[in-house]
C-alpha cells in the first residue's frame, strides 16, 4: 500500500536559535547539555517514519516526550525546525498558509485531549465546524454533520450544548466533528487520556470498529501503551522527543530495543498482544480415507507429538490422539484399525486473530487448538502449552525465534529501529 | 539645595505652547471636522427620544428590563421614569439619555476593533496600554480646556470629552476576552483551516462576548459618570441641572438631578449586564409574568428553554 503519511529527518527546535541548536545535535550533543549550552529545547529530534493509507499509527511517550510536538508539525500548528513532511505529494512543513489551510480543509483532521469542542455552539453546529469553513451550504453541513454524529451514536444530541454532556460524549462529538469533513488523516491527540478508566475502553473498541467501515489513516498520540498495543497497527515509542522503537505491537512486546522500552512492556497483559498466531506450529496433517490408527501412532512418534489433524480433503475432519489411537492399535492386534474410529470430532478452533487472552478456554480442553481461516481451512496448530509458554515467558525472543508461523506477521512487521544516538 | 536651583523646566510653558501656538491655528479645522459625526448621531437621537412621547420611551426600556434583567428591575424602571417625568426632569433626562448612547456607541465603534487589533499584536498593546493608563488616571479637568480650544464649547466637546474618559475599559476587556479564549479551542479552528477571520468571527468574538459586555457595561457607567464634568463645557441634560443647583446653592435642585442620574444609571446598568448574560436566564412569558403579578408572592414556574435530550 502506498505511504499517506512521510516524516523524513523531522527536528523541532523551541528557541531563537535553532541552527545552533541543530548543529549541536548533529555532533552528538544531548538534549540536556545544549539545553544548558544554548537555552534551546528540543522538542522532536530525528523523526523518519511513513504511514500507510487505513493504517493506525501510535505514538507513544510520557509527558515532555515530544508526541504532542509532532502530531502538531503534522498538520502545520507547528512548523517544524528542518525536514519534511508529506501527505501525498504535499510538504506541510514549507507549503504556503493557503497550501496549509487547503490540506487542514480537505484532508487531515485534529481530536483533542480536553475534546475542544466550542462551548457555544450546539453539538451540530459543533460537528458542522469544518464544513462551515469549507463553505459548505447550510443544507448539506447539516446532513453530513448528522451522519458524522450518527456514526458515534449521538444524533439525539444534536441541538444540546456541549456542557450538557459527559466526558466521553463530548470526545464523540470531537470525532464527529473530525469525521464530518471526511479527511483521509485523522490525528488524535490523547483523545481518551481525559476520559475514565471504563469508559475509555469502550471508546477504544468503539474506534477500533468503527476504523472496520472508516479505513482513515490514524495518527494516534497516547502515554497509556495498553491503549498503544490494543489500537496500533505500527508503534512508536517515544522519549526525549526521538524514536525509540518502531514497530507492531508484538514486535515491541517480543523484542524491546533497550531498557527504557522493555521497563515499559514488563507489566503488560502479553494475552492480549499476542494472537495465536504467534505460537502456531505447522499442522501435522493426515488424510482421512487412507490411514489407519497406526499410521496416526507412527507419525505422532516421529514428530513427537500428543494428537496430529486428520484432513478430509480440504475439510478438517477431526483429530487423532497419540493416547486413543495406540490404545486402539494395540487392543485389534494385527487388523488395521480405520483412522475415522478414533476420531475426536469436537476439537477446539479459532481465528489466527484470536488474543491468547481468548484462547484459554480451548486450550483447557488438552487438545491441539486448530487456527482456521475465513474458508475454514487448518493454517496452523497452538500447542496448549505454548499458550501458556508464551504468556510465561521472561525472554520472549528465544520462546518466539523458532516458531513457523512468525512468517504469517503482516507485512509492515519488519522492525525500523533507529541507531540510539 | 534640590535640582530646580540648577535648572527649571517652563514644562506649562511649552504645554502652552504646543496647545496654543500650533495646534489649536494649525489643526482647529480637522478637529472641527472630527466632531461632525458626533454632532449628527447626538442631533439625531436628541431629536428622535425629544419626539417619542415619554408613556412609549418608557414602555419601550421597561420591556428592555424585563427581558434582559427580570420582572423586578421592569418594575424599578417603570416607577423611576414616571418619578423622572412627574419631578419634572423628563426632557433633561431625555438629553443626557442620547448623550450617553452616543458616546457609547463611538466608544464600541472605537473600542471593540482597537481591542481585538490589541489582542492579535502583543506590540500593539504595549503601545496601547500606557495610552489607557493615561486616559484613565489623568484628571478630567485637565483635558476640558484643550478640548474648549480646539473643539469649542456644546454638547459635541462634552461628548469627545465623555469618550475620552470611558474608551479604556471597553479596549481592555476586548483585548483581555479576546486572549482568554481557550487556546485549544483556537488550535482545533485552526486545525480544520479557518481563516483568521473566521477564526475572529466563529470563535474568538463569540467566546469573547461576555467580558467584551462586560466592557460595555463598564464602559456606560463612566459615561454616565461624566454627565456632571461634561455641562461644565455646555453640555446640557441632568449634569446641567446639577450645575445649575452647585451655583445657586440650590440643594434641592441638585439632588433632583442627581436622582435622576441615578435613576438612569440603574436602569441602563442592568439591561446591559443581562445582555451579557442573557444566556443564563429564564425567560419569564409576559403571560406568566402578568398572571404572577396578580398572585400571591413567588409562585412562578419559570419555564426553561426546552432542549432535545
Amino acid at each position: 500500500m502506498p505511504a499517506k503519511l512521510t516524516v523524513k529527518d523531522v527536528y523541532k527546535i523551541f528557541g531563537d536559535a535553532t541552527q545552533k541548536a541543530l548543529d549541536l545535535l548533529a555532533q552528538g550533543e544531548s538534549k540536556e547539555a545544549i539545553f544548558e549550552a544554548t537555552g534551546q529545547t528540543i522538542g522532536v529530534q530525528d523523526a523518519n517514519f511513513s504511514v500507510e493509507e487505513g493504517q493506525i499509527f501510535v505514538v507513544m511517550g510520557l509527558s515532555g516526550s515530544g508526541k504532542s510536538t509532532l502530531v502538531r508539525m503534522l498538520n502545520g500548528l507547528i512548523r517544524p525546525s528542518s525536514g519534511q513532511i508529506l501527505i501525498d505529494s504535499d510538504d506541510v512543513a514549507s507549503c504556503s498558509r493557503d497550501k496549509l489551510r487547503q490540506i487542514r480543509r480537505n484532508k487531515i483532521a485534529m481530536v483533542f485531549q480536553h475534546f475542544a469542542l466550542f462551548p457555544h455552539r450546539t453539538i451540530l453546529d459543533n460537528a458542522a465546524y469544518g464544513l462551515k469553513i469549507k463553505g459548505v451550504s447550510p443544507a448539506k453541513r447539516r446532513a453530513r454533520a448528522l451522519a458524522a454524529l450518527e456514526q458515534v451514536g449521538l444524533a439525539a444530541w444534536a441541538d444540546s450544548y456541549p456542557a450538557d454532556l459527559s466526558g466521553g460524549m463530548q470526545q464523540r462529538v470531537g470525532l464527529a466533528r473530525g469525521l464530518a469533513t471526511e479527511p483521509q488523516i485523522l490525528l488524535m491527540d490523547e483523545p481518551f487520556g481525559a476520559l475514565d478508566p471504563l469508559i475509555r475502553k469502550g471508546m477504544q473498541e468503539e474506534l477500533l470498529v468503527l476504523q472496520k467501515t472508516l479505513k482513515k489513516t490514524i495518527i494516534f498520540i497516547t502515554h497509556d501503551l495498553n491503549e498503544a498495543l490494543m489500537l496500533g497497527d505500527r508503534i512508536a515509542i517515544m522519549k526525549d522527543g526521538r524514536f525509540v522503537q518502531v514497530g507492531t505491537a508484538q514486535d515491541i512486546v517480543s523484542n524491546p530495543a533497550d531498557d527504557y522500552v522493555a521497563a515499559f512492556v514488563a507489566d503488560i497483559d502479553r494475552g492480549r498482544v499476542f494472537t495465536a498466531e504467534s505460537v502456531a506450529s505447522e499442522p501435522a496433517v493426515m488424510p482421512l480415507d487412507q490411514c489407519t490408527a497406526g499410521d496416526a501412532v507412527k507419525t505422532m512418534e516421529d514428530q513427537n507429538l500428543n494428537a496430529v489433524y486428520v484432513l478430509d480433503g480440504e475439510e478438517i475432519a477431526g483429530v487423532v490422539t497419540y493416547q486413543q489411537a495406540a490404545a486402539a492399535d494395540r487392543d485389534s492386534g494385527p487388523s488395521d484399525v480405520p483412522i475415522a474410529d478414533v476420531l475426536i470430532t469436537d476439537f477446539p478452533t479459532a481465528d489466527p486473530e484470536t488474543h491468547l487472552a481468548d484462547l484459554y478456554g480451548p486450550a483447557s480442553s488438552g487438545l491441539p487448538i486448530a487456527l482456521t481461516d475465513a474458508e475454514n481451512r487448518l493454517v496452523g496448530v497452538v500447542e496448549p502449552e505454548k499458550v501458556f509458554a508464551q504468556l510465561s515467558s521472561d525472554n520472549p525472543a528465544d520462546e518466539t525465534d523458532g516458531a513457523p508461523a512468525e512468517a504469517a506477521d503482516a507485512p509492515q512487521a519488519v522492525p525500523e529501529r533507529q541507531p540510539a544516538l | 539645595m534640590s535640582p530646580s536651583d540648577f535648572l527649571i523646566i517652563p514644562f506649562d510653558d511649552w504645554v502652552n505652547t504646543i496647545v496654543r501656538d500650533w495646534l489649536v491655528p494649525n489643526f482647529r479645522p480637522l478637529f472641527r471636522a472630527l466632531q461632525v459625526p458626533i454632532t449628527l448621531v447626538l442631533n439625531g437621537l436628541d431629536d428622535f427620544l425629544a419626539f417619542v412621547p415619554m408613556v412609549l420611551v418608557t414602555l419601550v426600556l421597561a420591556l428592555l428590563a424585563w427581558k434582559y434583567a427580570g420582572r423586578g428591575m421592569a418594575l424599578f424602571t417603570l416607577i423611576g421614569l414616571c418619578f423622572i417625568d412627574m419631578i419634572g426632569l423628563w426632557p433633561e433626562t431625555m438629553t443626557t439619555l442620547s448623550m450617553i448612547l452616543t458616546s457609547v456607541l463611538f466608544c464600541a465603534a472605537i473600542g471593540i476593533p482597537v481591542g481585538i487589533l490589541a489582542a492579535r499584536s502583543d506590540l500593539l498593546w504595549k503601545i496601547v496600554r500606557p495610552i489607557l493608563d493615561i486616559m484613565q488616571t489623568i484628571p478630567s479637568f485637565v483635558y476640558l480646556v484643550p478640548i474648549v480650544m480646539l473643539f469649542g464649547v456644546g454638547m459635541a466637546p462634552g461628548i469627545i470629552a465623555t469618550i475620552i474618559f470611558a474608551l479604556p475599559p471597553i479596549i481592555r476587556l476586548t483585548n483581555l476576552g479576546i486572549r482568554n479564549v481557550r487556546e485549544d479551542l483556537i488550535e482545533a479552528a485552526e486545525s480544520f483551516g479557518s481563516t483568521a477571520w473566521q477564526m475572529l468571527v466563529e470563535v474568538q468574538f463569540p467566546l469573547a462576548l461576555r467580558t467584551i459586555m462586560a466592557g460595555l457595561n463598564q464602559t456606560l457607567m463612566l459615561a454616565l459618570s461624566m454627565v456632571v464634568i461634561a455641562a461644565l463645557i455646555g453640555a446640557g441634560g441632568l449634569g446641567l441641572v446639577v450645575n445649575t443647583g452647585l451655583g445657586r446653592l440650590d440643594v434641592g435642585g441638585a439632588t433632583a438631578g442627581g436622582v435622576g442620574i441615578v435613576i438612569l444609571a440603574i436602569i441602563l446598568d442592568r439591561i446591559t449586564q443581562g445582555l451579557g448574560e442573557k444566556k443564563n436566564i429564564h425567560t419569564i412569558s409576559l403571560r406568566e409574568t402578568l398572571i404572577s403579578l396578580f398572585r400571591p408572592r413567588g409562585t412562578i414556574a419559570p419555564t426553561e428553554p426546552g432542549k432535545a435530550g
